[in-house]
């Protein structure tokens, strides 16, 4: 088969994996040396966007799709009547060295079905890490699927050559991951991110510790394939989140594949909900709310409006927040402001009386952020807050994320 | 009025000597015309102000912030930048000190602005160069909308050490033979190559990466917009596949199931099953209480069949949950020290807990450990009654009160019930202490001390206890 058939089914079947982030790692550059190419500088560059809206950071490619296992919600499975192919680790090196001269990625997302057994397809995986740092240099990034239980030694090397390490949970219960995908075994799955957290935090402790994954793990799950709802896919993130200390918990709108199962039913995928679930998300990483206060008694996070302004609108007796006087804790909780603007009010209010136009000079959306605060302007007739029709008034038109194509 | 003529577009240096004189002449933003190169001024050709002797070494401190700002903002192709960065200086230097941490103020607002513009820019261009190859030399052309060529190379520099390779622009161009940066003025796009061998690889991956039932194109545009397009060598592929992408996921949804493939089973006959074996004869797999839910797994206890002494903990902390082993975590190696001040080597012990999985809640980034409730401690009685029947100790140290209520099936008052050896039903003796995370959360150093003074004390006595024959 040629190569670049191969690159279509290989990059094809890794297109349900949301990651592509190449941030978070240690520094490495290749100045002042002479063999060496690449670099990570903290920052990840997106170098191109496909029209699903996703960034397109790294070469993401599954080094083969056969699998032994047969999980009802993926392409690749035994079952499945895709086309296979298989990289050889060598044509992985030079399709990642050849796109990475020509400035197309920033490194190599490596993932693969499982063939033989889990360590075998591991060593095969870190094998390919393995000759892009030691054969020819590379200092771009590496991004690695790990293979749930496989042997500590394995780990340990690929956590060396690796920038990050990650181990899909697939499924937010254990019941829905023992129905879809009856060869995967959760109890691994944790056992496996349990393992890396230690690792990742021993490497941490102290430079004389060898390299393991400076850029951290991270997981992804499928949104919509069961009947999870997103109260239970909240708190388990929120578990993997203090228990292993992920970096990311990446969620993936369930997507029809072709060739799908007759167990799952076909349709759109559950875009918008995707999307709520990352704000969700953002919501208990950086503005301090926990997960059982974002989500409302159904179990379900609004579609209309983001979770934040669900909040304050049943909340309603939380504000107005006055923008001078208010403490950090209370400002994040105003709808429309993030952490950059609220740590840029605090530095601003030390020096003058905040109004409006300075909320404006911060480019928020007044009409969103108004309803909420108080400011240095006098306040003129009755505060918005009481008004019935406030969520009316707030909430987006529709057709301002892509809606499915068909309902 | 006095003009200022720079060097060129982006002479940071010289705005900076000739900023610094104006200031000590005292000369008013508006009475300064700034220009770069042969521009001609607004009024003719003002003379330079004569600085006095007296004031011409008079130093002046700005905060390194704002050089750092007005570095950024030289880049920007506003011919008021200039002006704008002069305007702030005079402000900073005539009593408003901290300025800039005024970001709603309409100036420092603009020049915010602006430097954000640069920031985009470089960014922009450190994504969207595309090299294309020819005999060994990397070249790209690419339009920055301002002037950002020398600020954007060293980025280049470092990540393609091993190249030689070129950027070509409209306004400047720049080199990298492997050890140095040059610079050469602006050139133009028939220099570079109109091709390259793995772009057809690159539009195939491109094309097989997008996910045709995700269409969001507002989010594709806002980060990759139009203007890049033309020199993109994968954005003819765009119009082509939007256009066909409803199509592909209605076909995908329609002919929704298939039935599996015939041979499926083929290549994973050759595969043993691959599930790890079931560990500690089904710990692993015990439901008897929810908490197996929220953990990462069960933790059996470890130490030789037959040891004399058995030590029984409460339950799995953060840490023993991670890594399935009971005592790793802080109290665990403060156990280890009293143990062996004690005379005790650990690995001569039977070390286990009350409680196999950990008891938590999730609080902000930490996970705070929950006493186990007499409910849970009953339903793992089962396990802990299993590791003695197996270990046959001599003596249990029941390290806290859950492990004393797990083996002696009542209430227990550590602090009244210690350090004295107590009958079991099964005619086993154990005795009982308190937990090391006790000791852990003493605050006082002094009865920290103490209290670790007397749980030595206690473990003395297990181990004479134990060892008699």
């Amino acid at each position: 088969m040629e190569l670049r058939e191969k690159l279509e089914i290989l990059a094809d079947a890794a297109k349900y994996d949301a990651s592509c982030a190449s941030s978070g790692s240690d520094r490495k550059s290749s100045a002042g040396t002479k063999d060496g190419i690449g670099s990570t500088e903290g920052m990840g560059i997106c170098h191109a966007y496909a029209p699903d809206g996703r960034c397109i950071s790294l070469l993401k490619i599954l080094l083969t799709n056969f699998c032994v296992y047969d999980c009802l919600y993926c392409v690749n499975r035994r079952s499945s009547n895709v086309r296979r192919a298989r990289f050889t680790p060598e044509e992985v090196v030079r399709l990642t060295l050849g796109f990475y001269r020509r400035n197309y990625i920033e490194g190599l997302f490596l993932s693969s079905g499982i063939i033989q057994s889990p360590d075998y397809t591991m060593e095969q995986l870190v094998r390919v890490a393995k000759m892009l740092r030691e054969d020819h240099g590379f200092r771009g990034y590496i991004h690695l699927k790990t293979i749930p239980d496989a042997s500590p030694e394995l780990l340990a090397e690929a956590g060396l050559y690796a920038d990050r390490l990650s181990i899909n949970i697939e499924l937010p219960s254990e019941p829905s991951l023992d129905r879809l995908a009856p060869e995967k075994d959760a109890g691994a799955i944790r056992r496996s991110m349990g393992r890396l957290r230690l690792r990742i935090e021993e490497a941490k402790s102290s430079p004389r510790e060898p390299r393991f994954a400076p850029g951290g793990q991270s997981t992804q799950m499928i949104v919509g394939a069961d009947g999870t709802d997103d109260r239970g896919i909240l708190a388990t993130s929120d578990r993997l989140y203090t228990g292993y200390r992920l970096r990311r918990v990446y969620y993936s709108a369930f997507s029809p594949i072709p060739d799908g199962s007759s167990s799952l039913p076909p349709g759109a995928p559950p875009l918008v909900r995707e999307h709520r679930l990352y704000q969700a998300d953002w919501l208990m990483r950086f503005y301090g709310f926990d997960a059982g206060e974002i989500v409302p008694d159904g179990g379900l996070l609004d579609l209309e409006i983001d979770p934040k302004l669900a909040w304050a609108l049943v909340n309603r007796h939380r504000f107005p927040v006055d923008v001078n006087k208010a403490d950090r804790e209370s400002l994040l909780r105003v709808p429309g402001m993030g952490v950059r603007t609220v740590d840029r009010l605090l530095s601003i209010r030390r020096h003058k009386a905040v109004r409006l136009e300075d909320l404006g000079r911060l480019r928020v959306q007044i009409a969103k952020v108004a309803p909420f605060v108080t400011t240095a302007d006098p306040q003129v007739g009755r505060s918005l807050l009481d008004r019935i029709d406030l969520r009316q008034r707030l909430a987006p038109r529709p057709a301002q994320l892509a809606l499915p194509l068909f309902a | 009025m006095h003009a200022v003529e720079l060097a060129h577009p982006v002479d940071f240096e010289g705005w900076r000597a000739a900023a610094r004189r104006m200031v000590l002449a005292d000369a008013r933003p508006e009475a300064v015309d700034w220009r770069v190169g042969a521009q001609a001024g607004l009024f003719g050709d003002a003379a330079a102000p004569v600085v006095p002797e007296a004031v011409r070494n008079r130093a002046f401190t700005v905060p390194k912030d704002f050089l750092e700002l007005a570095e950024t903002v030289v880049c920007h192709r506003d011919p008021a930048r200039f002006a704008l960065l002069y305007g702030l200086l005079w402000r900073l230097t005539h009593g408003d000190p901290k300025l800039l941490e005024v970001v709603s103020d309409r100036d420092v607002h603009r020049a915010e602005a602006m430097a954000r513009a640069i920031r985009r820019d470089i960014h922009k261009m450190h994504a969207f160069v595309r090299f294309r190859e020819r005999e060994g030399h990397y070249l790209a052309w690419f339009e920055p909308d301002h002037f950002i060529v020398e600020r954007a190379a060293p980025f280049f520099a470092r990540r393609f050490a091993n190249m030689d390779w070129s950027i070509l622009t409209p306004d400047r161009s720049v080199h990298w033979d492997g050890e140095t940066l040059h610079f050469t003025p602006g050139a133009s796009r028939a220099e570079v190559p109109d091709e390259d061998a793995l772009e057809d690889y690159w539009r195939s991956y491109y094309a097989s990466i997008f996910n045709p039932a995700r269409l969001k194109i507002a989010a594709m545009q806002s980060e990759m917009p139009r203007k890049y397009w033309h020199n993109l060598p994968e954005a003819r592929l765009i119009a082509p596949l939007i256009r066909d992408a409803g199509r592909r996921a209605a076909a995908m949804v329609e002919s929704g199931v298939t039935l599996p493939a015939p041979k499926s089973g083929r290549w994973a006959e050759a595969v043993p099953d691959v599930r790890a074996p079931e560990p500690e004869g089904g710990l692993q797999a015990c439901r008897r209480c929810t908490l197996w839910r929220n953990a990462t797994q069960a933790v059996p206890g470890e130490g030789p069949m037959g040891a004399r002494l058995m030590l029984v903990g409460e339950q799995p902390g953060d840490q023993e949950d991670l890594a399935g082993r009971a005592f790793v975590g802080p109290a665990g190696q403060l156990l280890d020290r009293a143990l062996a001040e004690a005379g005790i080597v650990r690995s001569d012990c039977y070390v286990t807990n009350a409680v196999k999985h950990f008891k938590f809640t999730p609080r902000g980034k930490r996970r705070i450990h929950q006493k186990p409730d007499a409910g849970e401690v009953e339903h793992c009685r089962w396990w802990l009654a299993e590791e003695v029947a197996a270990v046959r100790p001599r003596l249990i140290v029941a390290l806290g009160a859950t492990a004393g209520r797990a083996l002696l099936r009542r209430e227990v008052a550590v602090q009244r019930e210690r350090g004295a050896v107590l009958r079991l039903e099964e005619g086993r003796s154990m005795l009982l202490t308190v937990h090391p995370s006790y000791l852990l959360r003493l605050p006082d150093p002094a009865a920290k001390r103490a209290e670790y003074d007397r749980f030595v004390t206690d473990l003395r006595l297990a181990t004479s206890f134990a060892m008699t024959p």
